[in-house]
């Protein structure tokens, strides 16, 4: 491994302070950032370890929601008992993800920013703009079974491979970030950014900002939602393709409609466009496979992934359709 | 066909462990992590080795600059082809016991590179990570040319092998008229069949651990299925005195083929042992060990002909592998299927394509696990048209004999295998036509094969070792890699010699100990489990002659045959109440131990007249989501004979183990390359897919008794391969009950399956 300095934060600001210098990254759970320095691919010359800050908590909002602590482990917010109840879309998407050992030891900050699984994000001897910008992108024209259909360009057809984040999309969940600047919200649409001209950056942070929490509004939709993870096995895979649903409804009709998308683009998708066209219209298949088109419309496959463009959506009409068909709040 | 005598020595009746279901005698070793790995040996003065991979698949180096990587504090040594030490000159001292016709690759050893992650480099440092990054700092540049990797795009540049590499034999030659017979047949099923690459990826990573002594000798810790064939190619390669070095591996952490052949880590580390001459370890990377060996993709025609009664009239199997530019691999595939079923017409051809690779290495029933398939995916869709259950199809062309050779099985209990493996499924309960069962919107397929392989016997020998104390030591240079053979060669010398299992220790993985070949090929257990019968039979005869010369010997006036041994102790068999213990002979006899070596040969007056094969029936059933196409394993049985099962315990282990990996190659494992750059591209465990438990649902196991007493003394046959063989058919055919959907490609992904719902 490269040489590195290595210091521990002992309050947020002094986290934000520190990482001023250039190079630097925060290091919470590992379970990525690690792995990636074995593999040379993040190569920070300073890691700020803020695993010891209090910002582990999963507390109550003024607003009637919930505030995730950046560094709530995964498996503590999957299974905190306010989060099953209220929120289980969110509960069933954490664990679909990873084994039980990483989600023990990732933080929701984490998850946030964790980078693409790209065969050639992770293989230094082959092209990659998000890792060696100006490199090209090997998987357009390479192998690419696992790509984008979605919001891609033509330097980067990586997707975010997060579930967690699938489902905070849907939830309109808002990251508070605690910056050089002071603190600030970023509504989570905003947090994630397509690749266009600069794939090297995979969200909207500026140097030197700590995630401090994530804020779920009131609304979790847990009547009527679900988390759907189609994967080439049963566990321990990325999704192909992931669907977070949430309706809202009015004897058979749709009142609100939450539709993210994970597995397919470089953020988790949403349109709310695909959402307008479900309300007020019947919960059933037709009304979920008109959205999906919606939702789908400018999706654009390659060599190896066009499928999913067609499984994407088969699983959203599955996923509204098991939403809908709910009774109440359900466990995960 | 003359009466063949019984094998000599043939154990009639097993009169101890054997045949039971004994516990690993080493499980308790490897649980509390006392078994120790190649990589998990030491000195004070080791050194880490770490290989540079080439980042091009075919091409030449121009410049290597090392200086960054030496101007690091710690970094010992930079080795390359540059600077490497003179080696040996000809391709025989590089050539191993499982090396195909060819020049085996050879590392280091010019500046031409032959394939992705060729090693190009070897850098040494005190650490481990430090050699690691001090390996990216190596400067390396490259001419490259154009490679080929791409085997569909190559496969009409094919050429016929031969011979070319042990234990398979070139396809016989065609029967009949197999091309008139298809066209004449009033039911045909002509289809192409294509099997991705895999690779072995065992949980443990090849490493090698060279320890320096400081007489000069070294022991090398090696991950590998031979310790004697690493041995030799060592001495080979290096001129090294036989004395001088000694290869060790006790334990290996799965290989499953990939152990086979000595591997360039082995290389590397004796490289910089004897360069440095301090105490080297190397271990490869997981993206590294897609360097080197995998089951070759394949690419396969089948065409059956047959009567509307399902009587097979032609059967033709055409494959074309891949193979590397410097040797000829050759797992033949095609053969089994003109040995499976009766058919007057058969035409079998077989093809290797030169591609830009390294060389494809054994892996789990190699050949058949490619084939075998293909042939009964094609049984599947006959029986189909002719509107025939499928296990029918195949009891109606059932094969007495090898169509190939005319010549009898040494036993074959496929009937029996069938109609076991029907009954434990509930067969019987099958509605016959696709997408006619379901539950919800999970649509339920029933689907089954018939697989078969070798039942292969080598050469080895086998010391034994009585002690004065009742104390058995029994050793050979084979290996356990996970299979149970420190338990079934434990079990078979305690049986023959009437000793509890705990008085026997079995000693395998040390290149010092007597002859015995790769283990591989489900061949040990007849193999090495012949040759430890044979040396526990001298020294049971040793012990009835000691005990001859006692002055009061309750044996007196009884042959050795009508003595037994059991419970530590020679009975005479009629009369239990004579008995003398193994311990008061060697007293009595004022014997401190008694020592023997034997060496056991495959019995070739029954081999030369005779086909001997393990055989298999699998049942399976699917669950595919009828709108998502997502595919999951409900439920399997495997139905075994494969001649005496020494132990039901680890033989069981065996096939499930294969079973699991018959899910993976049925569903989930393909190496994905990259034909711009010649790579593989999933070489990671997060994308590279083998099956997790959540894959892998209740396997049922089931021994059929299968009588055999020309294949070895022991009657037993060897398990291992078997499991896998019919598994990947039995898996897309209950996927095409299910659907209606046929896929002839594996892996079977959810794309495929979907790609037919809509």
């Amino acid at each position: 491994m490269r040489s590195f300095t290595y210091a521990r934060a002992d309050s947020a600001a002094d986290a934000v302070g520190r990482a001023g210098a250039s190079g630097t990254a925060f290091v919470a759970g590992g379970t990525n950032l690690l792995d990636l320095m074995k593999a040379d691919v993040a190569r920070p010359g300073g890691l700020i370890d803020i695993s010891r800050l209090p910002l582990d908590r999963i507390e109550e909002t003024a607003g009637g929601g919930l505030r995730l602590g950046a560094l709530a482990r995964n498996a503590d917010t999957a299974y905190d008992e306010r989060v099953q109840t209220r929120y289980p879309m969110l509960s069933k998407a954490i664990l679909a993800g990873a084994s039980a050992q990483l989600r023990n030891m990732a933080t929701n900050g984490g998850n946030l920013l964790q980078r693409t699984r790209c065969y050639y994000f992770y293989d230094t001897a082959t092209p990659c703009n998000k890792r060696e910008p100006g490199s090209g992108c090997g998987a357009i024209g390479g192998v690419n079974r696992i790509h984008a259909i979605l919001g891609a360009s033509d330097q980067c057809i990586a997707v975010h491979p997060s579930d967690l984040c699938v489902a905070l999309a849907a939830l309109d969940a808002v990251v508070q970030v605690r910056g050089p600047d002071g603190e600030r919200s970023i509504p989570f649409a905003e947090f994630h950014r397509l690749p266009g001209d600069r794939p090297e950056i995979d969200t909207t942070l500026r140097p030197g900002d700590l995630v401090t929490s994530i804020d779920l509004p009131a609304k979790g939709f847990a009547e009527h939602s679900t988390y759907l993870k189609i994967r080439d096995r049963a566990s321990y895979a990325f999704a192909l393709v992931s669907v977070a649903a949430g309706l809202e409804l009015d004897g058979g009709t749709v009142r609100d409609a939450r539709l993210a998308l994970g597995g397919v683009a470089h953020k988790p998708w949403r349109d709310p466009e695909a959402e307008a066209a479900l309300i007020g219209k019947p919960a059933a298949p037709d009304s979920f496979r008109a959205a999906a088109r919606v939702l789908l419309r400018d999706a654009k496959g390659h060599e190896h992934n066009s499928f999913k463009i067609e499984l994407a959506e088969r699983a959203i009409v599955r996923a509204l359709s098991e939403a809908a068909d709910r009774k109440g709040a359900s466990h995960p | 066909m003359t009466a063949i005598p019984s094998i000599p020595g043939f154990l009639k009746e097993p009169n101890g462990p054997i045949g039971k279901p004994v516990s690993r005698v080493d499980g308790r070793k490897k649980v509390t992590g006392d078994a120790h790995y190649a990589a998990e040996f030491t000195l004070p003065d080791l050194a880490h080795g770490y290989i540079v991979s080439s980042a091009i698949a075919r091409g030449r180096i121009t410049r290597i600059d090392a200086s960054a990587a030496l101007a690091l504090p710690g970094v010992i040594h930079v080795f390359t082809h540059e600077n490497r030490p003179s080696l040996a000159w000809f391709d025989r001292k590089w050539k191993d016991d499982d090396a195909p016709k060819g020049s085996p690759f050879r590392p280091l050893y010019d500046a031409e590179i032959h394939h992705a992650l060729q090693p190009v480099a070897l850098v040494i440092a005190e650490s481990f990570e430090l050699a690691r990054y001090a390996a990216r700092l190596v400067h390396i540049e490259y001419e490259a040319a154009p490679h080929q990797t791409d085997l569909r795009a190559n496969r009409a540049n094919t050429f016929t092998p031969g011979k070319d590499k042990g234990g398979f034999e070139p396809p016989p030659k065609p029967r009949g008229n197999p091309e008139q017979a298809f066209l004449d047949s009033p039911v045909q099923v002509d289809a192409e069949f294509t099997q991705a690459a895999e690779y072995h990826n065992p949980m443990e990573m090849h490493a090698t651990t060279v320890l320096h002594h400081d007489d000069g000798t070294l022991t090398v810790h090696d991950k590998t299925q031979g310790a004697q064939n690493c041995h030799t190619y060592i001495c080979n390669v290096f001129g090294l005195s036989k004395s001088a070095v000694r290869v060790m591996s006790p334990f290996v952490g799965g290989a499953f083929g990939s152990g086979l052949r000595p591997q360039h880590q082995l290389f590397m580390a004796m490289l910089a042992a004897t360069q440095l001459k301090r105490s080297i370890r190397v271990e490869l990377s997981r993206p590294q060990m897609f360097s080197f060996g995998h089951r070759p993709e394949t690419i396969q025609r089948v065409a059956l002909g047959a009567e509307r009664d399902g009587t097979l009239r032609a059967l033709i199997h055409e494959a074309v592998q891949e193979s590397s530019q410097n040797e000829n691999y050759v797992e033949i595939v095609v053969n089994w299927s003109g040995q499976q079923y009766a058919c007057d017409n058969v035409r079998l051809d077989y093809k290797l394509t030169r591609l830009d690779v390294h060389t494809p290495l054994d892996q789990r029933a190699p050949g058949a696990a490619t084939g075998v398939p293909a042939l009964e995916i094609a049984m599947d869709e006959l029986a189909f048209k002719l509107g025939m259950d499928p296990l029918e199809l195949r009891l109606k062309n059932y094969a007495e004999t090898d169509p190939n050779t005319g010549t009898p099985f040494s036993s074959k209990e496929l009937r029996a295998c069938f109609r076991q493996g029907a009954e434990r499924f509930g067969w019987a309960k099958r509605s016959p036509a696709p997408r006619s069962m379901r539950e919800g919107r999970e649509l339920i397929g029933w689907g089954m094969a018939a697989g078969v392989w070798d039942a292969m016997q080598g050469q080895a020998a086998a010391k034994a070792v009585l002690g004065v104390d009742g104390k058995l030591v029994v050793s050979s240079a084979t290996a356990d890699i996970g299979t149970g053979t420190y338990t079934v060669m434990t079990q078979i010398a305690a049986d023959v010699l009437g000793l509890p299992i705990e008085e026997v220790t079995f000693c395998l993985g040390d290149s010092s100990l007597p002859t015995a070949p790769i283990e591989g090929g489900s061949w040990t257990v007849s193999t090495v489990g012949s040759a430890v019968k044979a040396v526990c039979d001298r020294v049971r005869s040793q012990l009835f002659t000691l005990a001859g010369k006692l002055e009061d010997n309750p044996l007196k006036g009884v042959a050795e045959a009508d003595v037994l041994f059991a419970d530590g102790h020679l009975i005479v068999r009629d009369d239990r109440s004579r008995r003398l213990s193994i311990t008061d002979v060697m007293r009595g006899s004022g014997t401190l131990s008694i020592e023997e070596e034997a060496r056991a040969l495959p019995y070739l007056l029954a081999r030369a007249r005779h086909t001997f094969a393990t055989h298999s029936a699998v049942f399976v059933e699917v669950r595919v989501d009828e709108d998502l196409g997502t595919i999951r394993v409900a439920r399997v049985v495997s139905a075994i004979a494969a001649g005496r099962i020494i132990n039901p315990k680890t033989a069981r282990s065996q096939i499930q183990g294969a079973v699991v990996w018959g899910i993976g190659m049925g569903l989930e494992e393909e190496a994905f390359t990259d034909h711009r750059l010649g790579r593989v591209m999933n070489h990671d465990y997060a994308e590279y897919h083998v099956p997790v438990n959540a894959d892998v649902p209740d396997i049922d196991v089931l021994f059929v008794e299968e009588h055999d007493d020309m294949v070895n003394a022991l009657g037993a046959k060897g398990v291992g391969e078997i499991g896998i063989v019919g598994v990947p058919a039995a898996i897309a055919n209950a996927i095409h009950h299910a659907t209606g959907v046929r896929v002839r490609d594996f892996p079977i992904t959810l794309d495929k399956v979907l790609a037919g719902l809509r």
